[in-house]
């Protein structure tokens, strides 16, 4: 039977029911280090390229392309969110 | 930039976020599938699978100035962020021989670094202008 989902802030998303394999979790646990934060103030940003929409087209943006302007990048949970 | 894809994106755009700008949003709305761009800023939640409320300011030569990143239910400052840009424009437009002080809006005072300055801050910025 489904339940319900209670509409929040943060996206509800799924995933794998019952205990993971233990070899796995390793795995997911070193994945997790790995992907800590690269960020300083004072530092180069990290380049990057991706897809997106702007006033009607869809177009591919690279970051390194803004060189010469002002930047700013804003990350939020997901679209139709709430705040 | 988010995780859903450049037609969610659209469709956002076209149905509610349009009805609150004119015109529609005029940046680039990014996509980032899986966030891979999110995990080298920082800002992704493994476990949510989805981004945090991640802000950076990154100037003319691709130098990240400043971020801030708040959990989803905390909204941003507009206000803040363009402060503090502006501050940034300000203070590259001195070439480092000027500093904005705590509280510093456009066409406040600033501080002048310098062997002069050193034990003198107090003559020159009050309390108060932190709350100004």
């Amino acid at each position: 039977m489904a339940e319900e989902v209670k509409a929040g802030c943060a996206r509800p998303t799924g995933g794998p029911v019952g205990e993971p394999a233990p070899e796995t979790t390793e795995d997911i646990q070193m994945e997790k280090k790995e992907a800590k934060s690269m960020i300083q103030v004072g530092k180069k940003a990290p380049d990057f390229s991706a897809p997106g929409y702007q006033k009607g087209g869809f177009i591919n943006v690279k970051l390194s392309d803004y060189l010469g302007k002002w930047v700013l990048l804003c990350f939020y949970p997901g679209d139709f969110t709430f705040v | 930039m988010s995780i859903d894809s450049m037609f969610v994106h659209k469709m956002w755009d076209d149905h509610e976020l349009s009805k609150m700008v004119e015109g529609g949003v005029p940046f680039p709305m990014l996509s980032d599938a899986g966030g891979r761009v999110g995990k080298v800023y920082g800002v992704y939640d493994e476990d949510a699978g989805v981004e945090t409320r991640g802000r950076f300011i990154i100037d003319p030569d691709g130098i990240v100035q400043g971020f801030e990143v708040l959990t989803p239910p905390v909204g941003r400052s507009v206000n803040e962020t363009l402060r503090q840009v502006q501050a940034f424009q300000f203070v590259r437009a001195s070439k480092g021989t000027e500093a904005t002080p705590s509280g510093w809006k456009p066409g406040k005072k600033t501080l002048k670094p310098g062997p002069g300055l050193v034990g003198n801050v107090w003559k020159e910025w009050k309390t108060q202008m932190a709350f100004d």
